[in-house]
């Protein structure tokens, strides 16, 4: 019967109070992850398209040069891809800690992997880039190089959304047994996939606009093989598959929601931003079988409708999260409220046993030099063998005739035996407690 | 609790956050300015005709690129590398600091944005400053811009660290400001400075003996620069160094109960003695061959150098580690994460009750073991391993003989007592059974051998006392007396 117990931990939260209003740090959170996944998706979905196009360029070589490109932007994104990351980490460590630090234990080796998997996918990125030229005639190595890259940056995210997802389940924690069980776990996927549609979505978006700056030479990096037309053209495309991705598995991801967090307002939250996607999504249609003249003519609409889409998609999150842990928190606070209480309590009223000397009446005046002997020599010091340090029959043989000595020692002990660790010293017992310990040791009898 | 038995749970939080600030001191700190400087040299000294000189000017290049590519790679990434494993490793200590420097952090993160923004555009537009000397004199510019930058993200974060080692404060007065004001801030400051400087320095002629050709002029200069540089900065890094020295004791005492260092800390501190001396001389040798023999000098005779001062950084670091013991919140939380002020509590209900994730909450003859096992997990952990580095059954065999079986009923005498005598360990939080099970279960570790795995492996054992059971039936029970007596 205890087997199918539903059994729910409910830790302490750390008993301080929150730095700032929740609401800000709410607000804090959404904007500055917009940010960080901005740039998130340009590094993960560039270095998609750049594998992509570098494949492709091997038959058509007018694509081995947007591949060029593009991969020259991915080594820029990454790099404020992850000094924005610090600012909503620090923000969900704020305001979930007890939540996210659990999730991150759990998982525990591949969360810590995400570290030296980040950095070798950036250093892969590097050497893409700076061995450009030198490995023009080995492809095959310099596209392997790529792909690793892709692999690392493919992996990466499937372990964070699998943090996220296993913080908002503490009904899960005793279940989840290392990092593929909470990986497991519902929703996980049907995010995973909308995610990378997001990244081709933006990395398409950002295309147009990268090759519409009037300051970047087209003509000279080209030359004939792709006109600004081509290659807003080629954007648009991008930002159409991963805009249609986006929506499909968004939609997946709707449905496959664990029920405990819904509420009409996710929903509806949802639901605009689903018509958000769609708006983009057709107007990128359009312009994409537009003719010259009108290809900008909604870039500005989609660009627009694109970011207010993850403002809504990452307040839907924060709602979802917020509804799903509501509860759980209502119980974790009076959780910590109430042993702060019997901490209090305890605090107030100490257990005597520990702190008092045990006094053994039997042995007279040195009693209570014995007692303190007890508490603090006799881990390392027995009456006539040796244990950590020599017994204490050779102790009043050095110090039969020198209290003084004796108490010195005590206090503040050198190295003598090179066959002996070196004893700590004692200066926190007082000048009464000392005269009563030495007046103990000295009484013992070889 | 996540837990990594056989390097240690600290031995990870070290090395990512050792590596970090060799390459946040030596590659950033100390090495932008160290490029900027050069890069000056390169106009200055460059024939009248000429913007800059373009060959000394790429050797530049390429110092400067090695650093940004380290920087923005494996720099980053160990820096965001310490708020990961120490969110595993010690999940209580980061949840309490980072809710009184929510703040502190954040502007932190702005200045960081702001020096990454600006590296990535000094290296990424050196190329094309040098099309004509007023672009070029601007880049150079931009450069001592950046130096400052980085200079104050150092002094910023060294005011947090400098907090968490000042005993009392976290108490009293939670405030950043407290972090700038506290005794060992100013030494750390004028320790780290220079002392980046001087690997920058020794780094940079490494890379020069790389990236330049051997007997040509360029190689020359770069080394005697690089000399220059060193000699320049290493009395103020000895006397930085030695300053710092003399405060690790004061602030040691502060924290500690007894006024007399460990043995365990006399050592290091000794060792630290040695360093200085070691690492200034080797210093001041590298320099003056370097002006004096610089043809001579080679990768072989730079590296060693490079390693030593790398070292000098990091031990420095582990003693400033080690003054923080027996908290890791001053005065406030010990290294086990338990808070000073619940003590009493434990001491009365002991500490399995009240942890959220063990199997046993009384302990019997029969589950003694797993309740020693789950006592090592929550009061242990956090520094010792069952048979790793630092293991639990490696210290006891020191004290009482290696090879020897363990004697239960002197570890339990001991225990109890250890913070008196071992000053940088945290007073044993649990009651009486809890000890007798722990010493079982240390016996036991001794007798076979075994380890114990991390929740990231076995997952958790919910504390049924603490579920959510038995949490909302307390809360409920609690409400109908109210209303009882109410009535």
């Amino acid at each position: 019967m205890m087997l199918l117990q539903i059994n729910t931990p409910v830790p302490k939260d750390i008993p301080l109070p929150l730095p700032l209003p929740e609401w800000l740090l709410v607000t804090l959170l959404i904007v500055s992850f917009l940010f960080h996944i901005i740039f998130i998706n340009l590094m993960v979905g560039g270095s998609l398209v750049t594998l992509w196009a570098q494949i492709k360029g091997l038959k058509d070589k007018r694509f081995d040069n947007f591949a060029h490109e593009i991969a020259k932007t991915i080594t820029v994104n990454k790099s404020l891809a992850v000094v924005l990351g610090v600012a909503p980490l620090l923000s969900i460590n704020t305001l979930y800690t007890v939540y996210f630090y659990s999730a991150n234990a759990l998982t525990g080796f591949a969360w810590i992997l995400i570290i030296p998997l980040v950095t070798i996918a950036f250093l892969l990125t590097y050497l893409h880039k700076y061995t450009w030229y030198s490995l023009e005639k080995n492809k095959t190595i310099h596209i392997g190089i790529m792909a690793l890259a892709v692999l690392n940056f493919l992996v990466i995210p499937l372990i964070f959304l699998t943090n996220v997802n296993l913080m908002m389940f503490p009904e899960k924690w005793g279940t989840v047994k290392g990092f593929i069980s909470a990986l497991l776990l519902p929703n996980v996927f049907p995010r995973y996939f909308e995610f990378l549609g997001a990244c081709i979505a933006v990395t398409g978006i950002f295309i147009v606009w990268y090759n519409g700056r009037k300051n970047y030479p087209v003509e000279t990096i080209y030359q004939d093989q792709f006109s600004r037309y081509d290659l807003k053209k080629l954007g648009y495309s991008i930002a159409v598959i991963g805009l249609g991705l986006q929506i499909l598995f968004g939609v997946i991801v709707l449905f496959t929601l664990p029920s405990k967090g819904i509420g009409y307002d996710v929903i509806a939250v949802m639901a605009g931003a689903g018509c958000l996607l769609a708006f983009a999504l057709w107007y990128s249609y359009q312009s994409l079988t537009s003719d010259k003249e009108h290809i900008d003519l909604h870039f500005k609409k989609i660009a627009l409708s694109v970011l207010v889409f993850m403002l809504f998609y990452g307040g839907s999150r924060q709602m979802y999260r917020h509804n799903a842990l509501e509860k759980h928190q209502e119980l974790m606070a009076a959780h910590t409220a109430e042993f702060q209480r019997l901490s209090k309590e305890a605090r107030e009223n100490p257990v005597e046993e520990e702190v008092e000397l045990e006094i053994d009446p039997s042995l007279g005046e040195v009693a209570k030099g014995a007692a303190i002997f007890k508490m603090n020599c006799a881990a390392c010091h027995k009456e006539n063998e040796k244990l950590v340090g020599p017994p204490m029959t050779e102790m009043v043989s050095i110090y039969a005739d020198n209290t003084t000595g004796l108490k010195q020692w005590i206090k503040a002990p050198g190295k003598k035996r090179p066959d002996y660790p070196q004893m700590p010293g004692f200066s926190q017992l007082s000048n009464d407690d000392l005269n009563e310990l030495t007046k103990y040791i000295l009484s013992i009898k070889k | 609790m996540f837990h990594l038995d056989w390097l240690n749970d600290r031995f990870l939080i070290a090395a990512i956050a050792i590596l970090h600030v060799f390459i946040n001191h030596g590659l950033a700190v100390g090495f932008i300015p160290y490029i900027t400087w050069l890069e000056q040299k390169g106009v200055k000294n460059a024939p009248s005709n000429q913007i800059t000189d373009l060959k000394w000017d790429n050797l530049i290049y390429q110092k400067m690129k090695v650093a940004f590519i380290i920087t923005t790679t494996i720099g980053a990434m160990t820096g965001v590398g310490i708020w990961f494993s120490v969110a595993l490793v010690s999940p209580a200590s980061i949840g309490s600091l980072i809710r009184v420097f929510y703040w502190a952090w954040f502007t932190e993160w702005t200045v960081f944005v702001t020096e990454v923004v600006l590296i990535l555009i000094y290296f990424l537009t050196w190329k094309n400053s040098n099309t004509s000397l007023k672009a070029k004199v601007r880049h150079i510019k931009f450069g001592w811009f950046l130096s400052i930058f980085s200079w104050i993200t150092m002094a910023i974060i060294v005011s947090i660290l400098g907090f968490m080692m000042d005993p009392g404060n976290w108490n009293t007065d939670k405030t950043l400001l407290n972090g700038f004001t506290n005794p060992i801030y100013l030494p750390q400051l004028l320790f780290r400075t220079p002392t980046a400087m001087l690997v920058a320095g020794v780094f940079g002629m490494l890379l020069t003996t790389i990236f330049a050709k051997r007997e040509t002029e360029i190689r020359k200069k770069a080394i005697k620069y690089a000399g220059q540089w060193i000699l320049a900065w290493t009395p103020f890094v000895t006397a930085g160094a030695v300053f710092y020295w003399n405060v690790i004791p004061q602030a040691m005492k502060d924290n500690m109960s007894t006024a007399v260092g460990t043995m365990e800390f006399a050592q290091y501190y000794d060792l630290l003695k040695y360093f200085i001396i070691g690492t200034a001389s080797l210093a001041v040798v590298l320099g003056v061959s370097a002006l004096l023999q610089p043809r001579k000098i080679k990768f072989a005779y730079v590296i060693v150098p490079c390693l030593f001062v790398f070292g000098f950084l990091g031990i420095f670091e582990r003693v400033r580690e080690f003054v923080r013991k027996p908290y890791i919140i001053g005065g406030y939380m010990y290294s086990n994460l338990l808070r000073e002020e619940d003590y009493p509590l434990y001491k009365k209900d002991g500490i399995l009750k009240h942890a959220t994730y063990t199997a046993v909450t009384e302990i019997t003859e029969d589950n003694k073991l797993v309740a020693g096992r789950d006592v090592f997990m929550n009061t242990c952990s956090r520094c010792h391993t069952t048979q790793g580095v630092n293991s639990i059954t490696y210290v006891f065999e020191r004290m009482y003989g290696f090879g020897k079986p363990l004697d239960e009923n002197s570890m339990a005498a001991y225990i109890p007592n250890m913070h008196n005598g071992r000053t940088y360990m945290p007073p044993f939080p649990g009651n009486k059974r809890e000890l007798n099970a722990l010493v079982a279960f240390i016996k036991h570790l001794q007798q076979t051998g075994e380890g114990l795995e991390g929740v990231q492996t076995t997952g958790v054992d919910i504390n049924p006392l603490n579920s959510a059971k038995s949490v909302s039936e307390n809360i409920e029970n609690k409400e109908n007396s109210q209303q009882l007596t109410q009535k």
